[in-house]
């Protein structure tokens, strides 16, 4: 089976590609670059198309398969119209697929929940990066206003931290959040 | 009580209503919360609104139709209880196809264009390299007002010349790559292409169609019965947003609103330009103004009514083939709900027309019309072609079509 992963996402194609390669008896290609789309996809001929929700050519892709069903191969969007869930699942995970009429559905689907499992797996990759990144984020923000605190009552680094956890203690609220405010009404009086 | 709606769209400036009735409270005014999926594609717009990933969409009008009919999708009932605005797209040409057919400083008139431009189609077809024209969707009032002109100025469309789907937001690369020669595609994204060098824009849709249907508010029919109070809720908020929207001393401001990136991530000063009915044609050019380019609330402008549903179907029928079926009419004109319009607006005080249907193209100048409440005059409503549709005999209509 040959299949196409379009994706302008390097690195999610790649850890898409990376999950399909367990599959027996499947040639993948990935397909990163706008330009010339169409012509590979011809080249390549391929049994599935796999393209992201969020790939601006999946307009221009459709069309192309809309007027090649007139063509040897015609390709039919999704599965199947019974494989609802199957469907569901995979414009949940964000991802969808096209697929050659005729193929049977037993071979699609362990393929398709392959894709679905890493695209999950990527969106996690992402959201944890995120939240790292936010953590960097809240250190420096709660660094900026022990600062503050530091320069403006003349206390020493430990004071001006326990201040600021003292005060999210009674608040209930997190020293970030404390630190946020501070920062935020500090820039506000400065101006 | 505050209740949610999701509501996806693509980054034009037709996705105007929902996103200001939001950002200028008239949402909330309802007791509405208003959630914003933008995407990329229509593709991805329609996915997210059949898998319940949105509540409602900003949907060429076509493609609510197709999707009803099962046309590329398996068939889901589809309801547009709402137009989401008239026109607002315009043909853009490659810079050295515009100097070829020696286009007008101005706007042109559409005939003398499209008689210029069959002799270039006829040219680059006997070199082998048909002309080759983008439109955003097959489903789209983009494609039909584009076909509607060729094939009136005797370019046939499937044969002439070539149409291709691009995605909007990519025109000026595709026109600057040489991947097509022109296209018919909404604003800002002529604009962005004139503004490059590589385009200029020969003829406003308005000018084919002068009050040409184009974006609708699309739901899942299910969602529609589901969620009716807040359907109901959001037709009036975006009413509210179309007569703030309309008014000279707003466009600065709602231009700023809708250029930010969670909106159309785009220049505010081409969107302020199409919301005031100014464009720029080529390079270096002085705004024109041309009045109706993109027409909005006004003349109740966002009623649906059925005779465009069924206008639309005719188009259908024409470019994709099959025959006429009277079923897949009745079908498509019920996509058009007019009913859940007046039913959303009859205790406010706005404009409610007493008919659902109307010959489509058969005003000239503006005539008074009767309503259930407030007073209307429709202004001129004309093809350029001088052909009207009348909904009620549609297979007369197709055979009369070049």
């Amino acid at each position: 089976m040959r299949i196409a992963i379009v994706d302008e996402s390097a690195v999610r194609a790649t850890i898409i590609e990376e999950g399909l390669a367990e599959l027996d008896g499947c040639e993948l290609f990935v397909l990163t670059e706008r330009k010339g789309l169409l012509a590979r996809i011809e080249e390549i001929g391929p049994d599935i198309v796999l393209i992201d929700l969020g790939n601006p050519s999946r307009d221009v892709l459709e069309e192309y398969f809309a007027v090649s069903r007139a063509l040897a191969r015609p390709i039919a969007i999704f599965v199947d119209e019974s494989d609802d869930d199957a469907i569901a699942a995979s414009i949940d995970a964000g991802v969808s697929a096209y697929v050659v009429d005729g193929l049977a559905a037993n071979r699609i689907r362990p393929l398709l929940d392959l894709a679905v499992k890493r695209f999950n797996a990527f969106a996690r990759l992402q959201s944890e990066l995120a939240e790292a990144k936010g953590k960097l984020a809240e250190r420096d923000m709660i660094d900026k206003a022990k600062r503050i605190l530091m320069d403006s009552r003349r206390l020493s680094e430990p004071e001006a931290y326990g201040e600021m956890r003292r005060k999210a203690m009674q608040s209930s609220k997190r020293i970030a959040d404390i630190a946020e405010a501070l920062v935020t009404a500090h820039e506000l009086l400065d101006k | 009580m505050s209740d949610e709606l999701k509501i996806g769209f693509l980054p034009l400036v037709d996705a105007c209503l929902p996103i200001l009735a939001h950002e200028h409270g008239f949402a909330e005014e309802e007791g509405l919360t208003l959630v914003f999926q933008r995407d990329v594609s229509w593709a991805t717009v329609l996915d997210r609104l059949l898998y319940g990933h949105s509540d409602a969409a900003h949907l060429v009008a076509p493609l609510a139709i197709a999707t009803t009919l099962g046309r590329g999708r398996p068939a889901q009932p589809i309801a547009a209880p709402f137009v989401l605005g008239l026109n607002g797209n315009a043909i853009t040409l490659h810079t050295d196809l515009a100097a070829r057919i020696d286009a007008p400083e101005g706007l042109g008139n559409p005939q003398g264009i499209g008689a210029a431009l069959a002799r270039q189609a006829a040219e680059r077809a006997g070199s082998g390299r048909r002309l080759r024209f983008g439109v955003v969707h097959r489903y789209s009032s983009h494609n039909y007002m584009l076909r509607y002109w060729l094939a009136s100025c005797g370019i046939q469309p499937d044969e002439d010349v070539e149409i291709v789907t691009i995605s909007p937001p990519f025109l000026a690369d595709a026109l600057a790559a040489g991947e097509i020669d022109g296209a018919c595609v909404g604003e800002p994204w002529n604009s962005a292409a004139v503004q490059r060098g590589v385009g200029v824009i020969v003829l406003a849709t308005a000018q084919i169609w002068r009050r040409g249907v184009e974006k609708v508010l699309g739901l899942r029919e299910a969602v529609l019965e589901d969620k009716r109070p807040q359907v109901e809720a959001l037709i009036r908020a975006m009413r509210m947003a179309g007569r703030h929207f309309i008014e000279p001393e707003n466009w600065a401001r709602n231009a700023d609103i809708l250029a930010r990136p969670e909106y159309l991530d785009a220049d505010p000063l081409l969107i302020r330009r199409a919301i005031s009915d100014r464009l720029v044609l080529r390079q270096g050019g002085e705004p024109i103004h041309y009045s109706d380019f993109m027409f909005q609330y006004r003349e109740a402008a966002n009623f649906p009514w059925v005779s465009q549903a069924e206008w639309l179907y005719t188009q259908m029928v024409r470019w994709d083939g099959g025959g006429f079926d009277p079923q897949d009419a009745r079908k498509a004109a019920r996509v058009f709900r007019p009913d859940i319009y007046r039913s959303a607006l009859k205790d406010v005080d706005d404009i409610l027309p007493s008919a659902s249907s109307k010959v489509e193209g058969s005003l000239d100048s503006p005539l008074a019309v009767t309503t259930q409440s407030g007073d209307m005059t429709l202004g001129k409503n004309t093809f350029f072609d001088g052909m009207s549709f009348d909904p009620d005999d549609m297979q007369t209509y197709l055979a009369g079509l070049p």
